[in-house]
Parts: structure tokens; C-alpha cells; sequence
């Protein structure tokens, strides 16, 4: 379980990015962020794997506060928290499957990393999943051989092979034509059940959000405004997910504080 | 395809195994080989440590007491530069152009080549004590050296952006009748003059710096006066001369580079 | 309205603006003085001027025709020089590794290490070999010792400035996709950051390689091992039809080591 509790995140001295937010994610769920621009949903992400640290609030993954850690505590956390991301993030020159076991960096030994002699169970799970996923031709190929569809596929691999307790995936599909895009959030809503992982997708695709989810999360200025099954989502709440101005709210917290 | 695969293998850097032995033995072997037969004096190496010692402690503090000396060894560098560098432009451009296939004939085009890699090949302190023995110790030596050195590298250069250029606009002279010097001057040159004047100005630095050396085999300059300190075993002195020729490369390199940058 | 034509009269033309015109002139008459204040001031003898083109004719005909009677010994003398080369590169690359990684901003641990490892490649850089051969033949003594440590000392700062500015330029989602697995930092750089520079690794390498063939024919005018001492005896001696066979051989070699470097660099990269 993922309990978000009265987060904030303030880059400098200027308006927070995160006011004092809370969300709660259970069980198995796939849960989509949607929300515009600057809307905070990818600083959200990144705390939660603190890529970016949080001003204030508590962020809990199973029973773990991951706001305090430090040094060799927070990367053994991090290890449970899976990631996927918009540009694939893959290292262009490795070999698909030294990518792929990169997932497991956290778990091997520095002698192991550096001469590529991995785990047989590691690899034997990496061709597992790989072949699930329909790229296990590609463990010999370079990453950046690979087409952008095979390349996210290769992106998924690596983040479950951290054996995570949590998936996070930052627009996985941006950067993707709409065919292939649907292809990798059946993906991610299926290796979900299979695995029983809750999993995060912040999405700017609506339509793909309400197919593929369970839950919609709407995110305007930092604020969650919507939290609903994705049934739920109508035209109204649409509007006040995607309208306003970072102005306009400011001026809203002005007359709430007076 | 189903079959327990538990065990990887990255995918070798030289794919023919025969090959990838050789060279990985080879290697070793060169290295192994060659290190154990160089000719190394192990005694007087260790007792370099000492000599080293010894040697740092009289190059500290460094010493600016014959700042006279300095400043004119400093010049005449300065003053070598400055020539070596008109000359060495100027007679590069006349080499640029026999070296450039798109504008000489093939035997000019091979002359222009084969002076440019000769002027590459040899080191500048090579060229300086050849001309040292030829027109005796001096300024004068040093300034012919930095002009070969020069055209070793603009004439190059220089030549490679004519290869590049727009023919078209040769044509459309050619086309109304200019004469050949005409063409050159009003569909080439304007071509290559951006390109020759971020040259000459890299390589005045370049020259600054390598003025600096020449010195040492006679060829005037700092130089000559670091070289003589180090004979004397001036240490103190040779320190205060290298801080110098460290601090006025990094000068002009900064300079050179913020004036390519604006032209540029 | 009036026509620029009709403005600046229409038989006139000039490329330039007055204030244009100035600058330029400006800028050829500080040429200008330099060049006649350098040739006014420059201590040489003139006469030795005019006689420079027959003296280098002289010599030219006196180096006519090449004496190879010892050409055993240069030989074996080019293949030390080639050693040199080839050692001192080896160790720069190994040495130059560590100051890269202190040199580049996005992997230094601090602002103190940062500035260290500039340090380390401006000096290195702004001593010349041949200065760094004087002061390791005065340390280490006459040899190819002296020598393979000035070459080295200079090629560390060669190789660690392009190297540490690949690692500046390097694509960083990789390095953050890594930190997120919860990689340590040692492996986050195995993975993200040596994949990733390894290509300019090995241009840089070779690039030095083929520079430090050049510097090595002329240590042995320092004394630090190499043709250089050979050239320098013959030169010494008046032997000059065996320095041209010694020029010859270095211009050999030093094509030679442009085209190997170049038949490497298409391999490799």
C-alpha cells in the first residue's frame, strides 16, 4: 500500500509544486494521473522514488517512510519501486539484455555488474519476462536498434525485474505512435493482474486513461481534484481537471487564507 | 524456445574468435615484452625520488628576482609569434590553393600535398635545430620554424575549406568573363576569409606556445632563457619562468577563443 | 519615398559603412604596427637573412645523398620511439580516467574535487612535453623513463579535458532510470555514464596516440630517449647525409602512425 500524506514539493522560493497533498493507493490497482502541463503529476512520480526530494509530508510504500531515508536505505528502497519512463531511459549502447538485468543492479555485486556474470535465476527471469513481452529475440541486439514500442517494452522488463512492490510509470506513451501506445497499456494493465502490483501512470491521453485504468486521479496546480473510477469522469470534471491558470488558483488560495 | 536459457553471454567486441585471441595476446605480449626489454637504468630512476625532492626544494619559491630577463625573453616570443604567424599565413595561402583538387591541376595539387605533409610530419623542435645549424642561434631560426609550423597546419585547413566550397559562384565568374586572379579574389576569397581569420588568429596562440619550445634547441625566445636556467640549475628561476608561460598561454588562449567566438 | 539610390547618389558604392570602414582599418593598422614593431625590435643579425637561402641550400646538398650505413640501429632506435609513444599513451588513458571523472561537472562529488581535478589538466596541459622532458631527464636522468613520464604527464590533460567534457555532454535520463533501481553510485556509472563515453574514449586515445608518436621523435633532443638522440649526434657531428636518412625515417613513421590510427579509428568506432 502507497499512502501519500500532506506532501509538498517547493523548488526554491517560488509557488509549490505540491500543496499538501494526499493519496492513497491499495491492493492491485492501475491507477492513471491525468492533469495538464505542469499540473505536478511528474514531480508527484518523483518523489515517491525521491528522483526529486520532497519539501514536506510523508510518503509510506508498505509500511516503509521513504521521505527519511538516507544513503544505502533509501537505494535498498528503491529497489521496491519500479520505474517507467517517457523516453525510455534505456543506455543506447548496452545490449538489451544488459539493460534489462540493469534492473538488478541494486541486487548483484559489484564484480558481477562490472564483468556482465549475472545471476542464472536473474537471467532466467529476464528471458521469462522478455518472452512475455515479445522482445526475448532482442537480448543480443543494441538498445538503440530497437524501435520506440520495442524499446518502452525493454524499459517495463527492466523496471520488474527490480522485483518491485510499486510500478511507476511517467507517460509511458508520449513518446509512442497511438497503436503501439495502446499496446504497452494493455501491457502494464496486464502484467498488473499477473503480478499483483499496484501500478502509477501518469497519462496526458484521456481516453487511453478511462480504458486501460481503474482509477483516474486529476491533477490541477498541484491539487487532487478528482478521484474516481473512471466511469465517474464526465464532462464537468474534464473542464475543471484541464482549465484555470496556475493565476487563478493562486488567487483562489489568497481568498481561502483571508 | 521454452527450455530453462540461464545462462548469457555479452556478445564479444571482435566477433571471430581468432582474431580476438590474436589481438588480446598480442597486446599482452607487445606490452609484456617491451616493458621488460626497455632500456631503464632502475637504480638512477629510484634515486630520482630524491633528486626530486631536491629539486622542488630549490624551485621553491619560485623566483622573479631576473624579471628583466623574463620579460625580454617574453617578447621576443611574443615577437617570434607575431611573424612567424604573418609569414606563415601568408605563404599558406598560395599552398592552400596548389593543395586544393578542386582548383589545381594534379601535379600543382600533389606539390601542395606533399609540402603540407611534410611540414606536418616533423616536429616543430626538429625543424628549429635543422634551422639553427643553417642560419646560426637566434630569433631568426625560431621565427622560420613557426612559419613551416604554420603552414603545416593552415595550409591544411585552409585547403580542406576551398575543397568545400560553393563552385557555382567560380562558375557564375567564370561565366561573365573575369579573369582567373578576378575569380580567386570575388568568388573565393569570400568564401574562405572567415575561415582564415579564425586560423590566424588560433594559430597565433599556437605559435605563442610552441615559441615557448623552440627555444630550448637555441631558436630564441623564453625558452632559450627556461632552457639556461635549467642548465644552471636555476630551479627557482625555471619555476618562476614556467608560471609565466603557463599564465600568458592561458591568457591568450582565452583571448583567441573569445575573438574566434565573436567572428566566429 | 525615396530609393537608397536616389539617398546615396547613384554612382557610389562602397561595401562597407563609414563606421565599418573605420573598424577595419582600426584593426589592420594595430596588425600593421605590431608586425613593424616586431621586425624593428627583433634581434637578428640581417645579413645572416639574406644568406639563409643559400645556407639552406648548402645544407641540402650536404644531406645529399642520405647515408644508411647505420641503418640498423636507427631502426631499432624508431621502434624505442614507437615504445614510448606507445607506453606513455597506455598509462595517460589509465591515469586520465580518474581526472576525467573529478574534471566533469555532473560527476565530481564536490566543488573541491572539481576544481582539483582542473587543476591537474591545466597544468598538464599548459607545460609543453618537451618542457616536462626537462624536468623529469633533470629527476629521473637521461632515458626513455623521463620520456615516457613527459609524455604521459602532458597526454593527461589532453585526454581528460575531451573525456571529461563526453562525460558533460552524456545523455542523462539513463543515469536518472538507473538512480531510480537503486543502483549505488559506482554501478550507476558502470552502466550509465562508461557505455556512453566509451566511443570518444577510444577516438581520444587514438587521436593522442598519434600526436605522442610526433613528441616522442624529439624528446631525444632533451635526452629523453628516443631518435631524437641520434638526430641530435648526427646533427652534432656535421653527419648530415645520416640525419637525412633519420628525417626520412621519421617521416615515415610518422605517416605511418596517421594511417594505422586512422585504419583503428574506422574499426573501432
Amino acid at each position: 500500500m502507497l499512502k501519500i500524506t500532506d506532501l509538498v514539493k517547493r523548488y526554491g522560493s517560488g509557488d509549490p509544486v505540491l500543496k499538501n497533498l494526499d493519496l492513497t493507493i491499495e491492493g492491485e490497482s492501475v491507477v492513471s494521473i491525468i492533469g495538464s502541463s505542469g499540473a505536478g503529476k511528474s514531480t508527484l512520480l518523483r518523489c515517491i522514488n525521491r528522483l526529486v526530494e520532497p519539501t514536506s509530508g510523508s510518503i509510506e510504500l508498505n509500511g516503509t517512510e521513504l521521505t527519511k531515508l538516507r544513503g544505502g536505505n533509501l537505494r535498498a528502497a528503491r529497489r521496491k519501486i519500479g520505474m517507467v519512463f517517457q523516453g525510455f531511459n534505456l543506455v543506447d549502447r548496452l545490449t538489451v539484455m544488459e539493460n534489462v538485468q540493469s534492473g538488478r543492479l541494486g541486487y548483484i555485486s559489484t564484480w558481477a555488474a562490472i564483468m556482465r556474470r549475472y545471476p542464472k535465476e536473474d537471467i532466467r527471469r529476464a528471458y521469462e519476462l522478455m518472452e512475455r513481452v515479445g522482445i526475448a529475440q532482442y537480448a543480443n541486439t543494441r538498445a538503440d536498434q530497437l524501435s520506440g514500442g520495442e524499446r518502452q517494452r525493454v524499459g517495463v522488463v527492466r523496471a520488474l525485474m527490480q522485483d518491485p512492490e510499486i510500478l511507476l510509470a511517467d507517460e509511458p506513451t508520449a513518446s509512442l505512435d497511438p497503436k503501439t501506445s495502446e499496446q504497452i497499456m494493455g501491457l502494464l494493465r496486464d502484467l498488473a493482474g499477473e503480478l499483483k502490483l499496484p501500478v502509477l501512470i501518469n497519462i496526458h491521453n484521456v481516453t487511453e486513461a478511462k480504458e486501460y485504468t481503474d482509477r483516474i486521479v486529476g491533477m490541477r496546480y498541484g491539487r487532487i481534484i478528482f478521484d474516481d473510477k473512471p466511469a465517474s469522469l464526465d464532462q464537468e470534471a474534464m473542464d475543471s481537471i484541464y482549465s484555470g491558470s496556475p493565476h487563478a488558483d493562486r488567487s483562489e488560495d489568497l481568498k481561502a487564507a483571508s | 524456445m521454452s527450455e530453462a536459457r540461464d545462462t548469457w553471454k555479452k556478445p564479444p567486441f571482435i566477433a571471430n574468435p581468432a582474431i580476438r585471441w590474436a589481438v588480446y595476446l598480442g597486446a599482452l605480449g607487445y606490452f609484456l615484452w617491451v616493458g621488460a626489454t626497455m632500456p631503464i637504468d632502475w637504480a638512477r630512476v629510484a634515486d630520482g625520488f630524491g633528486r626530486a625532492g631536491r629539486i622542488f626544494g630549490g624551485a621553491f619559491p619560485p623566483s622573479f628576482e631576473r624579471s628583466g630577463l623574463l620579460i625580454d625573453g617574453f617578447l621576443e616570443s611574443l615577437k617570434i609569434a607575431i611573424l612567424a604567424t604573418t609569414g606563415g599565413v601568408l605563404l599558406s595561402i598560395p599552398i592552400a590553393f596548389m593543395a586544393a583538387r578542386n582548383v589545381a591541376p594534379l601535379p600543382i595539387y600533389y606539390l601542395g600535398r606533399f609540402i603540407i605533409i611534410v611540414a606536418r610530419s616533423f616536429h616543430p623542435v626538429i625543424v628549429a635545430i635543422i634551422f639553427v645549424k643553417a642560419v646560426g642561434f637566434g630569433p631568426f631560426a625560431g621565427v622560420l620554424t613557426l612559419v613551416v609550423y604554420s603552414i603545416g597546419f593552415v595550409a591544411k585547413m585552409l585547403a580542406e575549406r576551398i575543397e568545400e566550397i560553393d563552385f557555382g559562384q567560380v562558375e557564375a565568374m567564370k561565366a561573365a568573363g573575369a579573369p582567373f586572379f578576378s575569380t580567386i579574389f570575388y568568388a573565393i576569397f569570400p568564401q574562405i576569409m572567415p575561415r582564415q581569420i579564425g586560423l590566424t588568429i588560433y594559430q597565433l596562440d599556437s605559435n605563442l606556445r610552441a615559441s615557448a619550445v623552440v627555444g630550448i634547441v637555441g631558436a630564441g625566445g623564453i625558452g632559450a632563457t627556461l632552457a639556461n636556467a635549467f642548465g644552471r640549475y636555476d630551479y627557482d628561476f625555471a619555476l618562476a619562468i614556467t608560471i609565466v608561460i603557463v599564465g600568458v598561454i592561458l591568457i591568450s588562449e582565452g583571448i583567441s577563443g573569445m575573438i574566434r567566438k565573436r567572428i566566429g | 519615398m525615396t530609393s537608397i539610390s536616389e539617398q546615396f547618389g547613384r554612382e557610389d558604392w562602397s561595401r562597407f559603412s563609414s563606421k565599418q570602414k573605420w573598424q577595419r582599418f582600426a584593426i589592420f593598422a594595430v596588425c600593421a604596427l605590431a608586425i613593424a614593431w616586431s621586425i624593428s625590435s627583433i634581434e637578428v643579425v640581417w645579413a645572416w637573412v639574406w644568406d639563409a637561402p643559400s645556407q639552406m641550400g648548402d645544407l641540402f646538398e650536404r644531406m645529399y645523398p642520405p647515408d644508411a650505413t647505420n641503418l640498423a640501429t636507427i631502426l631499432r632506435v624508431l621502434w624505442e620511439t614507437v615504445n614510448i609513444a606507445t607506453f606513455a599513451t597506455a598509462f595517460a588513458v589509465l591515469m586520465s580516467l580518474p581526472v576525467a571523472y573529478l574534471a566533469a561537472q555532473n560527476t565530481t562529488p564536490n566543488r573541491a574535487t572539481l576544481w582539483l581535478g582542473r587543476l591537474i589538466l591545466v597544468t598538464s596541459r599548459s607545460v609543453n612535453t618537451i618542457i616536462w622532458a626537462l624536468l623529469f631527464v633533470a629527476i629521473f636522468g637521461p632515458g626513455v623513463v623521463a620520456g615516457i613520464i613527459a609524455i604521459m604527464f602532458r597526454s593527461i590533460g589532453f585526454i581528460g579535458k575531451l573525456l571529461g567534457e563526453a562525460i558533460e555532454e552524456i545523455d542523462k535520463r539513463p543515469v536518472e532510470a538507473l538512480e531510480a533501481t537503486g543502483a549505488s553510485r559506482f554501478k550507476v556509472i558502470a552502466y550509465a555514464i562508461v557505455p556512453q563515453v566509451m566511443p570518444t574514449f577510444w577516438a581520444v586515445a587514438i587521436l593522442r596516440w598519434d600526436i605522442n608518436l610526433r613528441e616522442s621523435t624529439v624528446l631525444g633532443l632533451v635526452g629523453a630517449g628516443g631518435i631524437g638522440i641520434i638526430l641530435q649526434g648526427a646533427i652534432d657531428t656535421f653527419n648530415w647525409p645520416e640525419a637525412a636518412t633519420v628525417l626520412l625515417a621519421i617521416l615515415v613513421l610518422v605517416i605511418l602512425g596517421e594511417v594505422v590510427s586512422a585504419f583503428l579509428r574506422r574499426r573501432i568506432l
